[in-house]
């Protein structure tokens, strides 16, 4: 006698500590193996694109922290380089070392909380706990910076906010010298884990072609042994006069990943080690007083500097008509502004590229094939924030 | 090819007809062509041994409403091989139904989902044409111009009806928009009187 076995649909989410955020993944599942993954996004959808088009320039910045609220740093770059290019203005070197130094420091955020949170998944509690401890050092440098440990709203077009406070460059050498001891036991406890690698080993492989079909970018093409990173390809800010090297994975698969991870980090140290003996005093943003706003000295001054600080915060600088896209790195990959100007003091259009975007939707060609318990494994490694996927 | 000046003079020997423009900005190359060719236009620019554009970064479209052709579809590619970035372009008009390249690219799905749900647009062929990033029975579509920065419904809990109700947006004070005219570019009668004493000098 033959029994017809009907396929089980399973919510996975949107309510789900392992789905890194709001994400409601609709598996189809043949006993425990799953036949079709169907990610619904759109849970934590703000309209920033829309938003950005109804503010200035400057007041579009606070909104890139908001997407990949991990590495908030990252995303404000790309949108100041966007701006930067099409205004042909010039960074300062001091500006771009410290652009750089929180880049890397937004990086090493991210990968920590990507490396624990993907090992709490699969089953160990202790990295969260000590890579954490980690994450609030580098948010407190975020808040000594900018006032605020997430979302900094730091960057600016034509250079930073303002300058480092007294003491923050020691202490970041300071962090940097301890923080590898930190990356070696956190590896300690993973790298050579027998249940770390069951769990990640030969788990969601891509191959080269389809991380290129499918728009991987980060870490997720490197895993799969392509040697792509656009801080190397396509240097912004001072990145071509940095010494590193780029982890290149074999595999492509959940270990692979973690293993780039892991090595970026130690590279992320040792670009800011660099950033720290290169700099410089000097001027953090651009000298233009038609972009960047002046010194609150200087207003109880100078007539001009008031006069410009006035039209700066009511309407804005203006931004010729132009178009162009512009990427960096994010620690989750190519994170891409396409941006319109149309001479007004405000964006026409602004395209966000999230990395995580193009990740998520190959969720149903990574896990099909795979078991229930896998889904989890090859979501941390897909490295998801839904603030960046969602927009 | 590594050259931008070279890869122009080839996308143009290549594609001839099919493209109506090309101009290097920004160390990009900008194309424009027509909705009938993007699928040729796309498989040239995979598969061509000197192009190789083997990923395709985004898809968005850019609204235009004062233009007759309203929409501008822009497309986004990539070579690694070549380390060069290249943007394609054609402009539609409003119900106009464009081909999809989730044949080509199989990444293209999700962008032109969104695309759909944000701006209205179809595409022939897509195997999976859904809202993507609004909520399920959303209305409109919220990037095109014309659609109000604060929507049309809000949704709230309903302590009567024990469950989440929509309803129409009701503010304390409208959206205010504040146009700024410049004294920095000179507002419009001090422009034109700067204008008329220069012709009169």
């Amino acid at each position: 006698m033959t029994k017809k076995i009907k396929n089980l649909n399973l919510n996975f989410g949107p309510q789900h500590p392992a789905a890194h955020g709001v994400l409601r993944l609709i598996l189809e599942l043949d006993g425990e193996v799953v036949e079709k993954a169907d990610p619904h996004i759109g849970l934590l959808h703000r309209g920033t694109e829309k938003l950005i088009e109804n503010k200035t320039y400057m007041q579009a910045v606070p909104y890139f922290d908001r997407l990949d609220y991990v590495a908030p740093m990252n995303q404000e770059h790309a949108f100041a380089l966007a701006v930067e290019k099409i205004l042909k203005i010039d960074v300062p070197i001091r500006a771009q070392y410290i652009r750089v130094i929180f880049c890397e420091i937004g990086r090493i955020l991210s990968h920590i909380l990507n490396v624990t949170t993907q090992a709490l998944d699969v089953g160990a509690l202790t990295p969260s706990l000590w890579g954490f401890e980690e994450r609030e050092t580098l948010m407190t440098f975020y808040e000594r910076a900018s006032g605020s440990r997430l979302h900094a709203n730091y960057f600016r077009a034509g250079g930073v906010h303002q300058d480092l406070p007294k003491g923050l460059e020691e202490d970041i050498a300071k962090f940097c010298e301890t923080f590898p001891k930190i990356i070696n036991d956190l590896e300690s406890l993973l790298t050579d884990n027998r249940i770390f690698k069951q769990r990640n080993v030969d788990i969601g492989v891509v191959t080269k072609e389809d991380a290129l079909d499918y728009s991987f970018s980060g870490v997720m093409i490197r895993g799969s042994g392509v040697p792509w990173d656009l801080r190397k390809s396509q240097p912004y800010d001072c990145y071509e006069s940095l010494d590193f090297k780029i982890p290149v994975g074999k595999n492509g698969d959940c270990y692979d990943r973690y293993l780039c991870r892991i090595e970026e980090m130690k590279e992320s140290v040792s670009i800011i080690k660099q950033c720290l003996s290169k700099m410089e005093k000097g001027p953090i943003k651009s000298l233009d007083g038609k972009i960047s706003p002046p010194p609150k000295s200087e207003i109880k001054q100078s007539m001009e500097a008031l006069i410009h600080h006035f039209k700066l915060f009511t309407e804005g600088y203006r931004v010729p008509k132009d178009e162009i896209y512009t990427a960096v790195e994010a620690p989750k990959g190519e994170f891409g502004v396409y941006l319109i100007s149309d001479g007004s003091s405000k964006p026409y259009k602004c395209k966000i590229r999230a990395p995580g975007f193009s990740h998520l939707q190959s969720m149903d060609y990574l896990i099909k094939g795979h078991m229930l318990a896998d889904v989890p494994a090859v979501l941390g490694s897909l490295d998801i924030v839904f603030g960046e996927v969602d927009r | 090819m590594k050259n931008l000046e070279d890869l122009e003079k080839k996308i143009n020997s290549e594609l001839t007809t099919k493209i109506n423009n090309t101009e290097i900005k920004h160390n990009q190359i900008y194309i424009e062509t027509d909705k009938e060719f993007i699928i040729d236009v796309a498989i040239f620019l995979k598969t061509n041994q000197d192009t190789k554009f083997r990923q395709l970064v985004d898809i968005t479209v850019v609204d235009y409403p004062e233009q007759n052709q309203r929409f501008e579809v822009v497309y986004l590619f990539l070579s690694h091989e070549f380390n060069q970035r290249l943007i394609v372009k054609y402009s539609i008009a409003e119900n106009e139904v464009i081909p999809s390249l989730t044949s080509i690219f199989p990444s293209a799905n999700w962008m032109e989902r969104e695309v759909f749900d944000m701006y209205g647009v179809s595409f022939k062929d897509h195997p999976d044409l859904r809202r993507i990033l609004t909520d399920y029975g959303f209305e409109g579509h919220p990037l095109r111009k014309d659609f109000p920065l604060t929507g049309h419904s809000e949704v709230r809990y309903s302590e009567d009806q024990k469950k989440v109700i929509s309803e129409p947006v009701k503010l304390e004070q409208n959206y205010r928009n504040f146009d700024y005219e410049s004294p920095w570019a000179g507002t419009k009668y001090i422009k034109e009187e700067i204008e008329n004493n220069d012709k009169k000098n």
